[in-house]
Formats: structure tokens, sequence, C-alpha cells
């Protein structure tokens, strides 16, 4: 009973949140970009401003599908290793058949495959959802190797290379394909039912259950989503590079998750939003690309998004214990 | 009759599946029952049991240590490089126990007083062990290690591998902490029933944050047998060792949640992920092919368990 009445106040007060969580992380988009203007002549470019954002296109794809499995308060570890595996069968695809959409219909479909697994297990196996999608990683890591057995495959028609990197009246054509999911996300999210159910089955999985919310299809619903998103993903990045060899998804996840908690986006679910992610993406990127410009070795890469993510979620947990009381 | 069954059930699992693992093997591959490749077996395995016994006991108060490969990789970078600069072994050992506890202690830290789910956590620190392992090594190996390193993974004491005893001792050491000491009844109640801990007046977060410095501690000494055994350190040596560690904990019963552990059956778990290893390398399986069936085997674990769950309750 008491756990019923306690999801009401809670709800009130992340709507609110929403607003000021956003305004604050312009505020460091803005901040950020003042600073790199200042420490190189190369940040304030039309060309550069522009890769950073197909960057952050890219992020957001993969981290849009995860921040519904994070606002559940589950998580998905294997959102990397499925873009490997997705970007390898539909580089083959595309090779062998020669049409882009058999490929894209092979890349989507393994992601999606690869969520519906996910959600059986967490659903039906009831196997706590990091050891799960972590179980799941490992697995199709390992089949991405075994299928490309150390071969890589390139040279993709002109067509297709367009998704990656290609310009529509001068602005990258997958950042027309963020600000469309980014809209079709806000509506899912915000004004579908089932968007509602997502962050109730957050808040307070036993409510969502007691008050006759499907919680299990809705899991077993974003993570194929999240799956089916890594495989969207995987086609941008595979159009992009041109190419594509098994451990093309292998430093992926580290980066995925920290848009998504950069983007105030609470790892116990319930709270946060895809618009948030953007910006997260948006930062974690501009922070990357900064030291790029500033010639500072790749190596460190790793260790930067790191402790971004970490210091991202303390700010986030200092943050909440305060408001929450 | 039936109490004989009732026995046979509480056999656990993980037994079962060594022993047909162990059937299957030496049925396939004429190689597999020697006695030169068992005890190699065992040898490899040592390593992955100094990262298992932690993770039990982390995995017992319902965490995880994602970070664990890559600190002991940083381990090996750290003692390698030491090693090659001093000249010490003695100060480069030291360097990377000092290390991999540091790590382990920012672990706990993040996770008992931060509150950050371990997963992310350690995802993170993960990050930062990798990155400066490839920031220190510049991506490349290092070489040159002094000769006397040899003996630590291939040396042996009375006839027996030096890798063995270490890993036996390691064992026993953590047997007895688990099961004969007080610290050891904390450590499934962090999991099992964490308010019942702190209303008897324990410092729950410092236990936490010990059972994680532990994991860091023991991936530190591990970097010494990783670096003899390669005699070099490479910045990805160890990378996803982790998986095999949380692999060998699963399939030896100990569970997810609840607090349940068993460490005894991570230690047949280990042998179990190391005769499959082994296995499936003698029958020239690529290694992709060793990740899906250890994958694999984790989940048929899992499963049986979660049946098992289903039909207690």
């Amino acid at each position: 009973m008491s756990q019923v009445e306690a999801v009401a106040p809670k709800f009130k007060l992340t709507l609110s949140r929403d607003v000021t969580d956003v305004a604050y992380r312009l505020l460091a988009v803005a901040i950020i970009c003042v600073v790199l203007s200042i420490a190189s002549d190369a940040f304030l470019t039309a060309n550069n401003l522009l890769n950073v954002l197909r960057q952050a296109s890219l992020v957001f794809f993969m981290a849009s599908g995860l921040t519904l499995v994070i606002l559940t308060g589950k998580i998905d570890l294997s959102i990397g290793a499925t873009v490997g595996l997705s970007a390898c069968v539909a580089a083959t695809v595309i090779k062998s058949t020669g049409s882009p959409w058999l490929g894209a219909g092979a890349a989507i479909g393994i992601g999606a495959i690869v969520g519906l697994g996910n959600g059986l297990m967490v659903t039906k196996l009831r196997i706590p959802s990091f050891i799960a999608t972590y179980g799941m990683l490992w697995v199709v890591q390992g089949a991405t190797y075994y299928y490309m057995s150390g071969q890589s495959v390139y040279g993709f028609p002109a067509g297709f290379r367009a998704l990656g990197s290609g310009y529509l009246l001068g602005i990258p054509i997958p950042v027309y394909l963020m600000v469309a999911f980014l809209i079709i996300g806000y509506f899912f999210t915000k004004r579908t039912t089932w968007g509602q159910q997502i962050y109730a089955t957050g808040a307070n999985t036993v409510a969502a259950r007691l008050s006759g919310i499907p919680v299990n299809s809705r899991l077993n619903l974003v993570f194929i989503l999240s799956g089916a998103m890594a495989g969207l993903a995987s086609l941008i990045y595979l159009a992009r590079l041109n190419s594509a060899e098994g451990d093309i998804g292998e430093t992926l996840t580290l980066p995925t998750i920290a848009a998504v908690v950069i983007g105030g986006t609470s790892l116990f679910g319930g709270v946060g939003s895809l618009f948030g992610t953007f910006i997260g993406g948006l930062i974690l990127t501009l922070i990357l690309n900064g030291m790029n410009l500033v010639n500072m070795n790749a190596n460190w890469q790793p260790l930067v998004t790191g402790v971004i993510v970490l210091l991202a979620v303390w700010l986030d947990m200092k943050t909440r214990s305060k408001t929450d009381g | 009759m039936a109490q004989g069954m009732a026995t046979l059930g509480r056999v656990p699992g993980v037994a079962f599946v060594l022993v047909a693992l162990f059937a299957i093997f030496a049925a396939m591959s004429p190689g597999f029952s020697t006695a030169p490749n068992l005890s190699n077996i065992l040898v490899q395995s040592s390593i992955l049991l100094l990262l298992a016994l932690p993770m039990t006991f982390i995995i017992m108060t319902e965490g995880l240590d994602l970070s664990i490969g890559a600190v002991l990789t940083l381990g090996s970078v750290v003692l390698a490089s030491v090693a090659v600069s001093t000249g010490s072994l003695t100060i480069a050992f030291i360097a990377a126990v000092a290390i991999g506890l540091a790590f382990g202690l920012l672990n706990g830290w993040l996770i008992a007083w931060i509150d950050i789910p371990p997963f992310v956590t350690t995802l993170g620190t993960l990050g930062i062990a990798q990155g400066l392992c490839l920031v220190i090594t510049d991506g490349t190996s290092i070489v040159g290690m002094p000769p006397s390193l040899h003996f630590f993974y291939s040396g042996t004491v009375l006839g027996i591998p030096f890798p063995l005893i270490l890993a036996a001792v390691a064992y026993a050491v953590m047997h007895g902490i688990l099961y004969h000491t007080r610290f050891g009844t904390y450590v499934p109640a962090l999991g099992g029933n964490r308010e019942a801990l702190r209303h008897a007046g324990i410092n729950d977060r410092r236990v936490l944050a010990i059972v994680y410095g532990i994991g860091g501690l023991m991936a530190g000494i591990g970097a010494l047998l990783l670096t003899s055994r390669i005699s070099s350190a490479h910045p990805t040596a160890a990378i996803g060792m982790e998986f095999d560690a949380i692999a060998a904990v699963a399939v030896g019963g100990t569970q997810f949640e609840r607090g349940e552990g068993w460490l005894l059956g991570t230690l047949l778990g280990v042998v179990t992920i190391g005769v499959l290893r082994n296995g499936l390398n003698l029958l020239a399986m690529p290694s992709s092919i060793q990740v899906i069936c250890v994958g694999l085997l984790v989940i048929v674990a899992l499963f049986f368990d979660g049946v098992r769950k289903a039909h207690d309750s």
C-alpha cells in the first residue's frame, strides 16, 4: 500500500526536475564551447561543428535505446557488441546482394533479436539485467569474431555511404535522422501510454505491476528497441567507416552509457529523458572532439570517458539526495 | 533410496558439468587426459582463481567487478615498467599490488560511500585502468624482463608448480576469511540483509569497501603470474578476463541476488572454465567459439538456477 502511494510525489518531482536538468546541461554545453573555442582555432569552424553533430548523432542512436532500458531501472551492456554484429552482417549482406535495404533490414533485425534475447532472460529467467546483458555481450562478440574470422569487408555503394558521410543542404544526413528520432522519441516517451508505462515501471516496478501495467511486455519492448537502435547505429557507423571488422563495436558501450548518465537519466529508473541523452551525447562528443583538437593522444579517450561517467553519476547522486531529502 | 536421491540432488550442478566436459574432451581429444595437459590446465587456471575468489565475495554482496581484468592488466603493465626502470622485481611487485589495491579501494569507495551501482562504477574504472595501460605503454608491449621473473609462472617448489602453490594459499586464506572470521559473516549479510548488519552496529560501508579492495589486491598479485607467463606486459593482455571470473562464480552456484555464495563451487567453476577452454583449444576451436561456449555455460547455469529457485518456492 505504502509503495503505491510513494509513486505519485516522485512523479511530480521528475517533471519539474526535467526543466532544470536540461537548463544546467545546456549551460555546460555553452561553457565547453567557450573553453574549446579559446583553446583551439579549429573548433569554431562550420566543418568541425557539423562533424561534432555527426558524431553526436551516432552516440545518440545507441544511447536512445539504452535510455529507455535505463528508464525502466534495467541496463543493457551488450550494445557495443550488438553494433559490431549488426555492422558485420549488414556489411556482408550489402556486399553479396548489392542491396543496402536488405543490409539495413538485417542489421536492425539482428539488433532486435539480440534485444529480445536480453528481454527474455530478464523477464522469463529472472536474471538480473546487468549479468544477462553482460553474458550476451560476450556471446554476441564471440559470434561476430567467428562470423568474420579475422577478415574485413569494405567498399560499399555510394548511396549507402551517404547515410554516414553525405550532406543534405549542407547538414550531415545522420543529423536529420537524429532530429527525426528525437521528435518520435519525445512523443513516444511523453505522450503515449506505453511511454508513460516505461517511466512508471522504472519509478516503482511493484506499484506498476499492481496498477495493471504489463511490466514484462514493456521490459521486453525496451530491450528490443535498444537492440534495434544499436542495429540502426551500426548502419550509420558502417556507412561512415566504409569497412567492417570483428572488433568494430568493442569500445562503444562505455561512451554510450556515458551519454545517458551525463544526460541525467537515473540509473535507478523512472527519471530522465531522451532529450537529456541527446545533450549528454553532445557533451561527451564535444569533450572528445576538444581532446582531438588540442592533439591529445587517442589513448587517453577511455580514461577520460571513464572519469566522466563516474563524475556524472556522482554529481547526479549529489543533486538527487539534496532534492529528494 | 529416497535419502540417496536427496543426496544426489544436493550434488552441485557444476560437478556434473565438470565431469561431463571432462568425459567429452577425453573421448574426443587423445592429448587431453594426459598428466602434462591436466597439470597445464591447473596452472593456467591459477590466475583465474585469484580473480574468481574475490569476485565470489563481491557477487555475494550483490555487486560486480567488471574492472578486475583491466586492473590485472594495469598491474602487469606497472610491474613490467617498474621492473625495467628500477631493475628490482620486489619494488615492481609492490608497485603492482599497490596499484591493484588502489583501484579496488577506489571501486569500494565509489560503491559504498557514493552509492554508485557497482556495474557502472567498475565499468568506469575499467575505462580508466584500460586507458592508463594504453597511455603507459603507448599501445605496445613492454619487454626486457629480468630472467628471475620466469620462476613465478614456470618454476616449481618440491615438484609443485609455483602458481599452484600461490593459488592454494590464496584459496585457503579466502576460505578462512569467509568461513572462519567475523568479517566473513558480514560478506553474505551485505547481499542478503544489509539493514540487519547496520542495526547490529556494523560499519557496512567499510566492509563493502574492503571486499572490493581485496579484489584489487588479488588482481595485483595475479599480475606477477600474468607478467611471468608472457615474459612481458601487453596493454590488452587480460582485458576481458573478468568475464571468465564472473562465469566461474556463476557456474559455481553463487547467487547474483540474496547473498548466497559458495567458495568451493567457485574453485570447481574455475577448473570447469579451464577444462572447457583447454579442451576447445585442443580441438583447434578459435577463441571466438570458446567465448561463446563460456557465455552459453553461464546462461545455462543461471537458467537451471532459476528453475531450482522456482521449484524451491
